[in-house]
């Protein structure tokens, strides 16, 4: 593997895992802030204790994501830094207001929220618990923002002495159309990753018939969020596409393998064989136009092929491949497309057990309910991958191929030591997550004492208990 | 002033601010389990700075994406000459983030001593590595003409660079050791304020080192280049004195601004450069030369003025929510009414 290979290697496997967090992050960080509302208006014990072991759960969640964002914050000037002196004009902008704007909002309020209790006055604790939401879901803007410039560079103008971007129009950056809608389909798979994992949690609880009454509220407030969510999805995942198709037609079509022009286009449910030497794959299950609907939203739109592609590229950059890694694309397109329809699935038989009532003893439901935690996580991973490796060759399309971006002073050994430094880190935060999370959900919520309510009410000073 | 010098303050404010407040943060991680002697001592410690920490942390985070957006080939040559040091100051920033939150989910004494053994040695590599990092901006790397770095790991241990690293070190100790006297009572208060007159004078000696090693890297006029770091020295050695005096904030502040200072002296002596070129005085990386164009620096003015006051005010509120000291568990009886008794020597605290 030559010292580029090492540097993408790294960076996508630092990125997947650091969004293994972030959404159950978002997600729950809005749960949570739900059930903190449907506490401080009810003053219901049972809403306290729900909003303390969500709340636990969160700030594992957070603990090893924030650490594993930090890498993030360096790798580009570490691993990339002729990408970074090129574009940091225009992408570093983001990355800054991201610290800024959303960033401490959500690390200082987490501190409030977390050691607020019986110090803060209730409605202070509540907005805290908000403003952290809200936190979380502004840096992922930024950090949308800056990606979205990568796939589709817009609001700049080059440099005639450097020949580097120089950012010209922020606004246009900040209404990309790619970020807009991209953006949006984070937020939502964020919403389906929290509720996929309240309800996981709370399915096992009914599983085994504890506290019934409160996890049946929380499963209860899954669904509702859930199935809106991953309706919305799935609806603006399907216009992102059209989206994408517009500004970068390659992914689209390397996500269908489509080598030659076509329209109307079907769409194969499998495909055997394909990839980038196999221009000729066994396809299985042909739908008819439904290619045509997603990339282009119409019912009879063609579709550019691989080839003629490849061929107008060729003309505008010079020789070369400009076909992304097909079975990569073909594949995580499916899997994220097909999880996201069982995970629909999924939402729609909750609601409709819920609806006649059997939603506590539905043993079967519960039991794929608390399995289908883990789909959002690789829906998540495929959807990053479909996406990134779509942009492929380019690190910023049409203005910088990856290959150019790579740090020139970083050797091979370098890399590789902090690749297997980094691979030892994280399967260790990852180990020890998952063991405390798992630990911390089966003591459940005897762990929450029957503490005073609100500050003050017993008449104790405002001191914080001991929480670390 | 120019736009590029504007930004090249906020960044030596951020990192200022960086460490007069997450300073702390290692000093305590560092001493926790020197001024706590039982389990319960040790959470009391970290909790001082358990609201806090997490908040602090991200002006580093800021302090690098200011210097992406403002400065990218500054950004860019600093952490890729740095890589090593770059990967190894990660997994200590990382193995301290976790430790907060591990550390306190089992109760159990070899996890517990696990994650304490973490917190140490993370909180004491941070300041370490990140003062050799900022020390080598100014000791100098071999860069070339394409700003790129072409030397070897052997490069980036500079002696200059150790220096400003084991100043940093010190002075973090020393201004954790501050805090846990201001935000603590009784056994492990009184072990804090032996810990900080112990660190004082070795602080004090290294920061004599490094007002004399600092001028003498650059050819900046005496008032940026001498009195920046004398005058951080003035202030730990006035933080000796009120340590003493047993003034509990007074000496904290002055320890802050002690460590403040020592910061500031790198950027003061650094201007109008950013990163020295050892190869050749022409390749050296300086403000004019790195900075964005002026569009983007005009945006994020904009954005940084108006948003920089809101944090600040937030964040300093934060620290009057939990002004109170860190007293553990109250007594098992709850007959005892008085609420966190003061300590004795308590004339100089939470003013």
């Amino acid at each position: 593997m030559s010292a580029l290979d090492l540097a993408r290697l790294q960076f996508a496997s630092t990125s997947i895992y650091h969004f293994l967090f972030v959404p159950i992050t978002i997600g729950l960080a809005f749960l949570v802030a739900v059930l903190h509302t449907l506490w401080f208006r009810s003053g219901h014990a049972d809403h306290r204790r729900l909003t303390r072991f969500f709340g636990t759960l969160l700030l594992i969640n957070v603990a090893v994501g924030v650490v594993t964002g930090l890498v993030q914050e360096f790798q580009f000037g570490m691993n990339w830094s002729a990408y970074s002196r090129f574009v940091g004009d225009v992408f570093g902008a983001p990355l800054a207001m991201e610290g800024l704007a959303a960033f401490f909002l959500e690390s200082t309020f987490i501190g409030l929220w977390v050691f607020g209790w019986r110090v803060l006055p209730p409605r202070v604790h509540l907005l805290s618990a908000w403003l952290v939401a809200l936190g979380a879901a502004g840096s992922a803007a930024f950090i949308m923002a800056a990606n979205s410039w990568m796939q589709h560079p817009v609001g700049y103008t080059v440099d005639p002495s450097t020949g580097r971007p120089r950012l010209s129009d922020i606004g246009a950056v900040m209404t990309n159309p790619v970020f807009l809608w991209g953006y949006l389909h984070v937020l939502l798979a964020a919403a389906v990753t929290g509720t996929t994992v309240m309800l996981a949690v709370s399915a096992w609880y009914l599983r085994r018939g504890r506290d019934v009454e409160l996890f049946t509220r929380s499963a209860k407030l899954s669904l509702a969020v859930l199935l809106p969510a991953i309706l919305l999805t799935l609806g603006v995942g399907s216009h992102l596409g059209v989206i994408e198709a517009t500004y970068q037609p390659m992914k689209i079509s390397a996500a269908e393998a489509q080598w030659t022009d076509c329209g109307p286009c079907s769409f194969s449910a499998f495909q055997v064989g394909g990839g980038n030497d196999d221009q000729d794959p066994t396809k299985i299950i042909e739908i008819p136009h439904l290619l045509s609907l997603l990339a282009t939203g119409t019912w009879n739109g063609s579709v550019q092929g691989l080839n003629e592609l490849n061929a107008q590229y060729q003309e505008e950059f010079g020789p070369g491949s400009y076909v992304p890694n097909v079975f990569v694309q073909y594949w995580s397109m499916r899997v994220m497309a097909y999880l996201g329809s069982l995970a629909a699935l999924l939402a729609l038989w909750g609601v409709w057990v819920w609806w006649r009532g059997r939603l506590p003893t539905a043993r079967v439901f519960l039991w794929v309910a608390t399995w289908a935690a883990v789909a959002p996580l690789v829906m998540n991973t495929a959807g990053w991958m479909l996406t990134e490796n779509g942009r492929q060759p380019w690190i910023v399309q049409g203005l910088m191929r990856t290959a150019d971006g790579v740090s020139p002073s970083v050797s091979t050994t370098e890399i590789v030591l902090s690749l297997v430094v980094f691979y030892g880190v994280f399967l260790l935060l990852g180990a020890v997550n998952v063991f405390l999370m798992l630990r911390f959900a089966r003591r459940g919520l005897e762990l929450e004492p029957d503490e005073p309510e609100h500050a003050g009410d017993d008449g104790q000073p405002r001191v914080p208990v001991l929480t670390f | 002033m120019t736009l590029p010098t504007v930004w090249f303050l906020v960044v030596a404010f951020l990192w200022t601010g960086f460490f007069v407040l997450e300073g702390f943060d290692f000093g305590v991680g560092m001493l926790h389990k020197v001024v706590g002697r039982t389990d319960t001592e040790q959470r009391v410690a970290i909790n001082t700075i358990g609201p806090f920490w997490d908040g602090n942390e991200v002006w580093l985070v800021v302090g690098g994406a200011a210097i992406f957006a403002a400065f990218p080939s500054w950004y860019a040559t600093w952490f890729s000459a740095l890589y090593l040091a770059v990967v190894l100051l990660l997994v200590a920033l990382m193995a301290r983030g976790v430790s907060f939150e591990f550390r306190g989910r089992m109760d159990d004494a070899r996890w517990r001593h696990t994650w304490s053994w973490c917190l140490t040695v993370g909180s004491a590599l941070c300041p370490l590595l990140l003062g050799v990092a900022l020390g080598n901006l100014l000791a100098g790397l071999p860069v070339d003409a394409d700003e790129e770095f072409t030397g070897t790991v052997a490069d980036v241990v500079t002696g200059y660079g150790l220096l400003v690293g084991v100043t940093m070190l010190a002075l973090c100790v020393l201004h954790g050791a501050t805090f846990l006297v201001l935000r603590t009572t009784g056994d492990v208060r009184l072990r804090s304020h032996r810990v900080a007159t112990l660190a004082v004078w070795p602080t004090a000696l290294l920061l004599v080192a490094f007002a004399v090693w600092t001028p003498a890297q650059s050819d900046a006029p005496a008032v940026r280049s001498i009195a920046p770091p004398v005058a951080a020295l003035v202030a730990v050695l006035v933080a000796a004195l009120l340590l003493r005096a047993h003034r509990d904030g007074w000496s904290f502040g002055a320890t802050a601004v002690g460590i403040g200072l020592t910061v500031v002296s790198i950027f003061t002596n650094l201007y109008p450069s950013v990163l020295v070129s050892t190869t050749d005085p022409a390749y050296t990386l300086t403000v004019t030369g790195t900075a964005s164009g002026q569009y983007a620096l005009q945006v994020m003015t904009v954005v940084a003025a108006f948003l920089v006051p809101i944090v600040l005010v937030y964040q300093g509120w934060s620290y009057v929510v939990f002004r109170r000291r860190v007293t553990g568990p109250p007594p098992p009886d709850p007959a005892v009414p008085e609420p966190g008794p003061p300590a004795p020597l308590d004339e100089g605290a939470l003013t």
